[in-house]
């Protein structure tokens, strides 16, 4: 057993464990719920939201260009990078210009894809997570577990104890007084230090503007403080014109966390006097998913995580047991891209039990690719010959009785026997009943 | 209307039973119901492990089988659900494929129902019946509540429907999934009916056999004081 199974009967092994986590999520989720039941014409508001998105990637390109031109009028300055390496060695650059060994970054998923951390760190660079969630799982040297609630996995004592350790503080399970000492030991790096990176969740076309939505406002002291700003962001974060925005800012908090919106939503337009903004424009693969038709409408995602939130799977297994930097449902349709093998497990992680596209708020069939993935990852294998054999016996039906008959016998005979044939199904779970005779047979002789 | 009776292979394996309610059940309502004795399986088990390159046999078979009625019908919505979905016979049959409960209703033959028991109910709202044939309104989706399932047992007299906390969470059967992740699916299927238990139902019922199946084998392992039956029996009791 290796890939997701086996991280996910590692989880398993804890269950009080696993129902908190369960149960921590599904409160997310009910919160979203009452939310989303809040604005009219919720349903309508999906649809538009899906029908941009589809229109965007449909002219992505142009709309990229537009977006280049308009903000390098304003005075952004635009990066273009290929893969995650370009991305790094942009950043990298940039912090040498300013001659600096340590920077603050707010939450973004990008640069956990593009593995920033510890590219800059190898090259002596300090990278300081001022998320405090993302700021605990660095400390532990873990990746974050959820793309919007990266920390969901540890519980307070957890918090506690890694505050002491690195902080030097008495053990302390308040989580009001674990932010506020957060708080004044961030505040030590964001006042001394020139950089500050961000993500992007929107980007407007026709404006050359930028959004970040955060909820603990370190985007925002993180830029205001810094003499350079640089904002990483996926292709795929473009929208075309200012009046889709609160479309988005609508869905994005009330699908992630139940909130109305986010506590900042913060435009970027042009550089303050004597200051920088830099965005990094990133592909990484991108452009080769919007080639590919059944899946491209992933591209869609705006990283909500509601996803992770309503999926069964994600809740009782956790995100790391993804081993991915998407975890989750939307991670297991695009993780596979960047490498089919490491990931093939994914895909069937899940019941397809369609939860996940139903709450998406840009409407990704998220488990119709999951299916599909299913079908892609078996392409070019050769087929086990007993799938051959059980294909060949459920297209005969002289095959199929026989086979049936026989099993019926097995199953009333000698029901450990048939137990052991259909393990692992019957580990934990009883086989039904053997009955006298199967609905086929019962039908031949009372028809 | 000639109608094909369609029962899926575990079915036709561990459950004569709910072939013989439904078909007894549809023959009440004085339906022309045929069972065509050559029929198979949908070949879902196949295409959901990443294997619908080797099901076309299954397909040109299941074709050859129903072909010459107007409509089929299924005791089980996942079945039904792929073959309108992913299988060769899509586009075929997409108009022609019913799972049980959806036809019923379409036909307008609610009235008809005699059918008297006395118990709490709780439903498992299979999820390729519920999201993918849309039997019903998931949960996560705005709007009032409503199911093919919740119409059809309202007109059973005495049926006491009990409310769950979590509407319309999967049961962890999946199919594949099930021997895939087993401890996994064994976990989701027990959180699932801790709920029942929880809300006071002393049956399961549901569009999904499968699932059914799934839940009565933990029920069992456990001593747990739970049922599972499918709702054709409840309708026509022997």
């Amino acid at each position: 057993m290796t890939g997701h199974p086996q991280k996910a009967s590692i989880f398993l092994e804890n269950e009080s464990y696993v129902d908190w986590h369960d149960e921590t999520l599904w409160w997310i989720r009910e919160k979203r719920d009452k939310a989303s039941g809040k604005v009219q014409d919720w349903e309508q508001l999906r649809e538009t939201a899906s029908k941009i998105k589809e229109h965007t990637l449909d002219n992505l390109g142009q709309y990229l260009l537009d977006f280049e031109k308009n903000a390098t009028d304003n005075g952004i300055k635009i990066h273009w990078a290929e893969d995650a390496e370009d991305h790094n060695s942009i950043v990298y650059d940039l912090l040498k210009q300013k001659k600096t060994n340590c920077v603050v970054k707010s939450k973004s998923m990008l640069t956990e894809e593009c593995g920033l951390n510890n590219y800059l760190e190898d090259q002596g660079i300090e990278v300081v997570d001022t998320d405090l969630g993302e700021r605990i799982v660095q400390w532990l040297e873990q990746t974050p577990s959820h793309i919007v609630l990266p920390a969901i996995h540890l519980k307070k004592k957890d918090i506690g104890e890694i505050f002491t350790k690195k902080l030097g503080i008495p053990f302390l399970e308040d989580a009001d007084k674990l932010t506020q000492i957060a708080r004044n030991h961030l505040r030590d790096y964001f006042l001394s230090t020139p950089v500050a990176i961000t993500g992007v969740n929107f980007a407007i076309a026709e404006s050359g503007t930028f959004v970040i939505c955060t909820n603990e406002g370190n985007a925002d002291m993180g830029v205001h403080l810094a003499d350079m700003h640089i904002a990483s962001m996926g292709i795929e974060k473009i929208i075309p014109k200012t009046e889709h925005l609160g479309v988005f800012l609508r869905l994005l908090a009330r699908s992630a966390t139940g909130q109305s919106i986010t506590s900042y939503s913060s435009h970027f337009r042009k550089p303050a006097k004597d200051k920088e903004i830099h965005l990094i424009l990133v592909d990484n693969g991108r452009s080769d998913i919007l080639h590919k038709e059944k899946f491209r409408n992933a591209l869609k995602c705006i990283r909500c995580g509601a996803c992770m939130n309503t999926c069964p799977v994600f809740r009782k297994t956790g995100g790391h047991s993804y081993q991915s930097t998407i975890p989750g449902p939307i991670g297991a349709i695009l993780s596979p891209h960047y490498n089919p093998m490491k990931y093939g497990s994914l895909p069937f992680a899940s019941t397809l039990c369609g939860s996940c596209s139903a709450i998406c708020p840009v409407k990704i069939d998220i488990d119709d690719q999951l299916y599909h993935w299913r079908q892609e990852l078996n392409r070019k294998k050769s087929t086990p010959i007993s799938i051959s054999v059980v294909a060949k016996f459920l297209s005969k039906s002289g095959w199929f009785d026989l086979g049936s008959k026989f099993f019926t016998t097995i199953h009333k005979l000698m029901p450990n026997v048939a137990e052991r044939i259909l393990k692992p199904y019957s580990h934990n779970r009883k086989l039904p009943e053997p009955p006298e005779k199967s609905f086929k047979a019962w039908y031949k002789e009372n028809s | 209307m000639k109608i094909g009776l369609f029962i899926p292979c575990f079915i036709n394996q561990f459950y004569p039973n709910v072939g013989i309610a439904t078909l007894k059940l549809l023959r009440s309502f004085g339906f022309d119901v045929h069972y065509p004795i050559d029929q198979t399986c949908c070949g879902q088990s196949l295409a959901n492990s990443g294997y619908q390159k080797n099901t076309k046999e299954i397909d040109e078979h299941f074709d050859q089988v129903f072909d010459p009625y107007d409509n089929i019908v299924a005791p089980a919505g996942s079945c039904i659900f792929y073959i309108k979905t992913y299988s060769g016979n899509r586009n075929k049959y997409r108009e022609r494929l019913f799972e049980l409960s959806e036809f019923l209703i379409k036909q307008n033959v609610l009235e008809q129902i005699t059918s008297h028991y006395p118990r709490n109910v709780g439903i498992i709202n299979s999820c390729h019946g519920l999201r993918g044939l849309q039997l019903g309104k998931s949960s996560e989706l705005a709007g009032d509540d409503h199911s093919t399932l919740t119409t059809i047992l309202s007109k059973v007299k005495d049926l006491k429907m009990i409310h769950l906390d979590r509407s319309d969470e999967c049961c962890g059967f999946g199919g594949t999934f099930s021997i895939k992740e087993p401890e996994l699916s064994v976990k989701m299927g027990r959180d699932r009916l801790k709920d029942f238990i929880k809300n006071g139902a002393e049956v399961i019922t549901g569009t999904d056999v499968s699932c059914l199946m799934h839940l009565d084998g933990i029920i069992r392992k456990n001593n747990y004081r739970l049922e599972t039956k499918h709702y054709s029996e409840i309708l026509y009791q022997t």
